[in-house]
């Protein structure tokens, strides 16, 4: 064994954690090294928590990253938990860091409509090219000139107005030796509210999915701040993976991350797993809500009810897009959406893209708040 | 890279973890690891979690331990460079420049008199005996994310009209996360990183009964096993260390004024549970939670 090969084996384990999909940068590297240095080290445990400080691995990954540990340099305990894994592709990239389906909640068996329910359906979709490509491509278009903003707390040169921008008048001042030549003004930037969309992926909304995936890829790239999050059975989000460029291996990517295709739903749940983890409330915050699900609750549709009161006091506007308001004749009917209805600011046609994306577009006529 | 084996006396994380200690922070191996390394490599230290589990109790106890004034940034939307590093005291400039007179030496209105130093400043004029927390980075935006990557990356800010100024020793900075966005790929790998869990019903127990001393055992095992119970519950707000600690000071509190067990921690759940949702979530349950905890 040469003096080199210690090293080499330690230099193996950040090419084995590149490859899986973890981001590891060179200075990590040195880094880790020099911790093991200090450390010691006295025991394996020594270098285990070097890694995890300075490889920084992302704590929803955690157990993946102590198993290819265990796995790499213990040989044993190689139980790596495959469901965590996103995707072997050369697709993979730094950006998508952490994928895997978000916690799941509840058991596969519900008091009301077990027999309908529960059948969570791990299946990867295949998607077929959109035909809807004209109306997507419109709305990416027109939706940056249009989305819905809020005043930022970031103060920029302004030409006018009631905000005068002290600082700036006293440094104009210091140049002219200390007279106050002109009025300065400074204004609040505009910045745009996050749209956070939850897709219902369940079997009653089978037909519209692929065309609701297509549309959040679309909202993806034409705006900035945007989150997507499926649900049927279980809440998944999927935000990095539709930041691919490319639509098809953006839809793909998500087809394998999305583990509860045309299962049963259970919204209510849904949205209250949504609201239980802080991290996930948070996005919703001031945000513009868009849920696109007919509503046909499985569960309690009173639970439904609440969860969409608790959002619509954290978000700015909320908004139910449903495809069986297509029907002119269309009412709320369905126990959970009579439950959830005093809560929202829309309810909509969802039932096409074009219509989809038309309540998109006018959300930003309520004016900035 | 630059390696300080030791600082102020403390040669190991375990070393680090007995100085915690004693300033009642009860740290675990992992987080007294990440600690000392980043003290050690002189890079920042991350620390990451749900809100309540420490991290800035963390970062006041190393400062602590380092014997160091700890000087905090809390960051928000819209933080600039005139709030985290350094801002000229213009009324003073201009005062100075209306007294002088026609004859009077021309006065030097870039002096240090006339520059008021905030937190970043303060840290790098001074490494030695500040340590620098930067709190809740996630609630700070891209562009102060972007600006801090570069005080990170080589501890040098410049001052137009003074030129850069540089810190002669590496500063010992901590940032803090309650992870509400994710931070840019490439601040999370400037710094040693740590995620800091809820800790284990033993480790809390200790907490409590170190931080609130006038609980008893009984009651500090039922507040822990109550709050690992309403840590599972789909709740807008999970209840901190802090709000277990406060519980059990509040349960006992009540109780030695005369309250009966299990009814005393019923009446104080308002120290635990600040949401009226989640109130209206946990009030049927709460009887079964705490007999279950063995309130």
């Amino acid at each position: 064994m040469d003096a080199a090969s210690p090293l080499a084996h330690l230099l193996g384990f950040t090419a084995l954690l590149r490859e899986m999909g973890f981001a590891v940068a060179p200075e990590q590297t040195m880094a880790w090294l020099a911790a093991i240095d200090l450390l010691g080290p006295q025991e394996i445990g020594d270098i285990r928590r070097a890694a995890r400080a300075t490889l920084a691995p992302p704590p929803e990954r955690l157990a993946e990253f102590d198993g290819l540990f265990a796995r790499y340099f213990l040989g044993t305990g190689g139980t790596v938990p495959e469901s965590e894994r996103s995707d072997e592709s050369a697709l993979q990239s730094a950006d998508d860091l952490g994928l895997r389906p978000e916690p799941i909640f509840g058991d596969d068996t519900h008091e009301s409509g077990a027999q309908a329910t529960g059948a969570e359906r791990l299946s990867a979709r295949r998607f077929a090219r959109g035909t809807e490509d004209d109306t997507l491509h419109h709305f990416a278009r027109a939706l940056p000139a249009r989305v819905p903003r809020r005043r930022g707390y970031r103060w920029r040169a302004g030409r006018g107005g009631p905000d005068t921008d002290a600082r700036r008048m006293f440094r104009d001042a210091m140049r002219n030796a200390g007279e106050f030549i002109r009025l300065r003004y400074r204004k609040r930037d505009l910045r745009q509210r996050r749209i956070v969309v939850l897709i219902d992926v369940s079997g009653s909304m089978k037909e519209r999915t692929q065309a609701h995936l297509a549309f959040a890829h679309a909202l993806v790239h034409a705006a900035g701040a945007v989150e997507i999050f499926t649900f049927g059975t279980r809440l998944t989000r999927i935000s990095r993976a539709l930041r691919l460029r490319n639509a098809q291996q953006a839809l793909m990517r998500t087809s394998l991350l999305v583990a509860d295709w045309d299962g049963g739903t259970r919204i209510g749940e849904a949205l209250t797993a949504f609201l239980a983890i802080p991290r996930f409330s948070a996005l919703a915050r001031g945000a513009v809500l868009v849920v696109l699900s007919d509503g046909l609750e499985r569960g309690d549709p009173r639970a439904m009810g609440e969860a969409v009161a608790r959002l619509s006091r954290i978000a700015w506007r909320t908004v139910w897009l449903t495809p069986l308001a297509a029907d002119p004749g269309f009412a709320p009917r369905t126990a959970g959406l009579l439950a959830a209805q005093p809560f929202l600011d829309r309810i909509g046609d969802g039932g096409s893209l074009a219509s989809i994306c038309g309540h998109l577009l006018d959300l930003a006529r309520d004016k900035a708040a | 890279m630059v390696v300080r084996r030791t600082l102020v006396g403390i040669g190991s994380p375990q070393e680090l973890e007995n100085a915690l200690r004693a300033a009642y922070y009860l740290a675990d191996r992992d987080l007294s690891t990440a600690a000392y390394l980043a003290l050690a490599l002189g890079k920042p230290l991350l620390l990451e979690g749900a809100p309540g589990v420490g991290k800035t109790e963390a970062a006041k106890a190393i400062a602590g331990v380092l014997g160091r004034t700890l000087l905090r940034l809390q960051c928000y939307e819209g933080i600039d460079a005139s709030a985290a590093l350094y801002e000229w005291n213009f009324p003073r400039q201009m005062l100075a420049l209306r007294q002088q007179g026609p004859d009077s030496q021309p006065i030097d209105i870039y002096r240090d008199e006339f520059l008021i130093e905030r937190p970043m400043l303060a840290c790098l004029r001074r490494p030695e005996e500040t340590m620098l927390l930067i709190d809740e980075i996630d609630r700070s935006d891209h562009e102060f994310e972007a600006f801090l990557l570069e005080f990170l990356s080589d501890f040098q800010i410049s001052i137009p009209e003074r030129g850069a100024i540089r810190a002669y020793e590496r500063p010992v900075v901590i940032l803090t996360s309650n992870r509400t966005r994710e931070l840019h790929e490439a601040l999370r790998r400037r710094c040693v990183y740590h995620w800091i869990e809820y800790p284990a019903p033993e480790r809390e127990m200790r907490i409590i009964m170190m931080r609130a001393s006038g609980v008893g055992e009984r009651a500090a095992r039922a507040v822990v096993a109550a709050v690992g119970r309403l840590r599972r519950e789909p709740l807008v707000k999970h209840p901190g260390i802090a709000e277990a600690v406060e519980w059990a000071e509040a349960a006992t509190l009540l109780n030695q004024q005369g309250e009966r067990w299990p009814e005393a921690f019923r009446r104080s759940l308002g120290v635990v549970l600040k949401d009226e949702d989640d109130l209206v979530h946990i009030t049927p349950k709460i009887d079964a939670i705490l007999a279950e905890a063995g309130a």
